[in-house]
């Protein structure tokens, strides 16, 4: 007898592969939008109580408070919902920029090289150093991290589109458009779109995580953020200061806790990516 | 309408020519066959009447007149493999109405069913994608229809209910049909004239 692979086992052995798989999005899109949700409803000035600081985590105060009295776990969940939105913003930007290029790349042969010169040189500069660049040139704050880290990260979802278009331009039924009498935009629009869709939508959430990541690595260098604004970048940096002092808490929980979202975030990609797939998608 | 190919020479590459100095005309009341071997470049040659392939020698005319490109091109060539000229994120409903909207009398007289309409291309065999396929090249700016092995993978019953469909509608309408197979009893039938390939291409 061969064993039973794991995910056939336990709760969920009755569902099928493709339920599983709907499970699984389901269950991190839920979780994602409860952290969003709950820290909107946050007010970001939390009150200061310097009788309750720098206590370490308790059953009250679950991620022990900071320098301030403020309750870590509160600006956690405050911080992470700013980074959803910032990433949510950016990896949408930089899809639209992909997209845009893939089909000016698709044009003429000119416009090929020129979108394939613009892909080499943003790949050959260092993302933390172009979005530091762009961020501060567009004046910080949330405006300035989200802007770049979207021109930043379009270059890898633009390089996967702009071969599948190529590949979807050579196929028989745009040729056979074309003697139909259609025009090209019409082709883009009609024919290679939605067979591009899935790729776009699946590339957009792929990002998510990068851009939250690097937003995150931005503000805490002090090119992202202003320092009211208790992004988890913002909290980590501040961290820093009393970490020598044993406050281990104030960085291990909200970096544990970005780790996760980000994680999240790749689960459901990964997860819609498989749901996708081409032999798949008619069913 | 008079579709002539005047010395028509193309290779794909510089190491061996297909196509050498290939004329032929063709009249649109009329039925051609064009027999050859397995690549001899039959299907090049209808790519390149079809305006699939640009970069020949030689001219392809209609009535005297080169053939605009942009347009419609009245010269529509029907694939061997109707699967790849379909897009498969299209219902066949979107796929049929592309070119033009045929008539619910023509759907019928090829035997098209209305419950495929509403399938995916890959949910269909590859007989009834051809009849789609087929019905789609018919609209009316259509002068020539370039049948390039368009029913080789099917049965007698249906080769014989498509072609006669197809010869119908096109006598009705003046259009001209180049039928290209290696079945000569296919084209013996179905053919006013039969051309061998090995005796217009001059290699």
């Amino acid at each position: 007898m061969s064993e039973m692979p794991w995910y056939n086992k336990g709760l969920f052995s009755s569902l099928n592969l493709r339920q599983k798989t709907l499970l699984t999005i389901g269950l991190t899109a839920f979780v994602l939008i409860v952290i969003f949700i709950s820290g909107t409803l946050i007010n970001a000035n939390l009150p200061t109580n310097f009788a309750i600081k720098m206590q370490p985590p308790s059953f009250e105060h679950l991620f022990g408070t900071d320098w301030m009295g403020r309750d870590m776990f509160i600006r956690t969940i405050k911080g992470l919902s700013l980074s959803i939105v910032i990433g949510l913003g950016a990896s949408i930007i930089s899809s639209i920029i992909a997209t845009i290029l893939a089909f000016v790349a698709s044009i003429n042969r000119v416009c090929d090289e020129f979108v394939s010169w613009l892909i080499d040189l943003f790949a050959s500069i260092p993302h933390i150093l172009l979005i530091m660049m762009i961020s501060i040139a567009l004046g910080k704050g949330a405006f300035g991290v989200t802007m770049a880290v979207a021109f930043s990260h379009w270059v890898n979802l633009t390089r996967v589109l702009r071969a599948e278009v190529l590949q979807i331009n050579t196929s028989e039924y745009v040729a056979l458009s074309k003697r139909f009498g259609k025009s090209k935009l019409w082709i883009a629009k009609e024919h290679i779109l939605p067979l591009v869709l899935s790729q776009i939508f699946v590339g957009t959430l792929l990002v998510f995580p990068h851009a939250i990541m690097h937003e995150s690595s931005v503000t805490f260098l002090g090119f992202g953020l202003s320092p009211h604004e208790p992004a988890v970048g913002i909290i980590l940096a501040e961290s820093m200061s009393y970490l020598a002092m044993g406050a281990w808490w104030l960085a291990f929980f909200p970096g544990i806790s970005l780790l996760i979202v980000v994680l999240l975030f790749d689960i459901m990609g990964e997860n819609l990516k498989r749901l996708f797939d081409p032999s798949e998608a008619n069913n | 309408m008079d579709l002539k190919a005047e010395n028509i020479s193309f290779s794909y590459n510089k190491k061996r020519q297909i196509l050498k100095d290939v004329s032929l005309s063709l009249n649109s009341n009329q039925i051609v066959g064009l027999i050859g071997d397995s690549g001899s470049g039959k299907s090049t040659l209808c790519k390149i009447i079809s305006g699939y392939i640009s970069n020949y020698s030689g001219k392809v005319t209609l009535d005297d007149k080169e053939i605009p490109d942009k347009d419609y091109y009245p010269v529509q060539l029907i694939f061997q493999h109707p699967e790849k000229t379909m897009n498969p994120k299209w219902k066949m409903d979107k796929v049929l109405n592309e070119a033009w909207a045929p008539t619910q009398e023509l759907k019928d007289t090829f035997g098209l069913k209305d419950s495929w309409l509403t399938r995916w291309p890959n949910e269909l065999s590859g007989g009834e994608l051809q009849r789609f396929s087929i019905l789609r090249a018919l609209n009316p700016k259509t002068k020539f229809i370039i049948a390039d092995e368009i029913s080789t993978m099917l049965d007698a019953v249906t080769q014989v209910q498509i072609w006669d469909a197809l010869i119908k509608h096109c006598r009705t309408n003046n259009i001209g049909i180049l039928a290209v197979s290696h079945d000569p009893e296919l084209l013996e039938v179905i053919c006013d004239d039969i051309l061998y390939f090995k005796d217009i291409n001059h290699i």
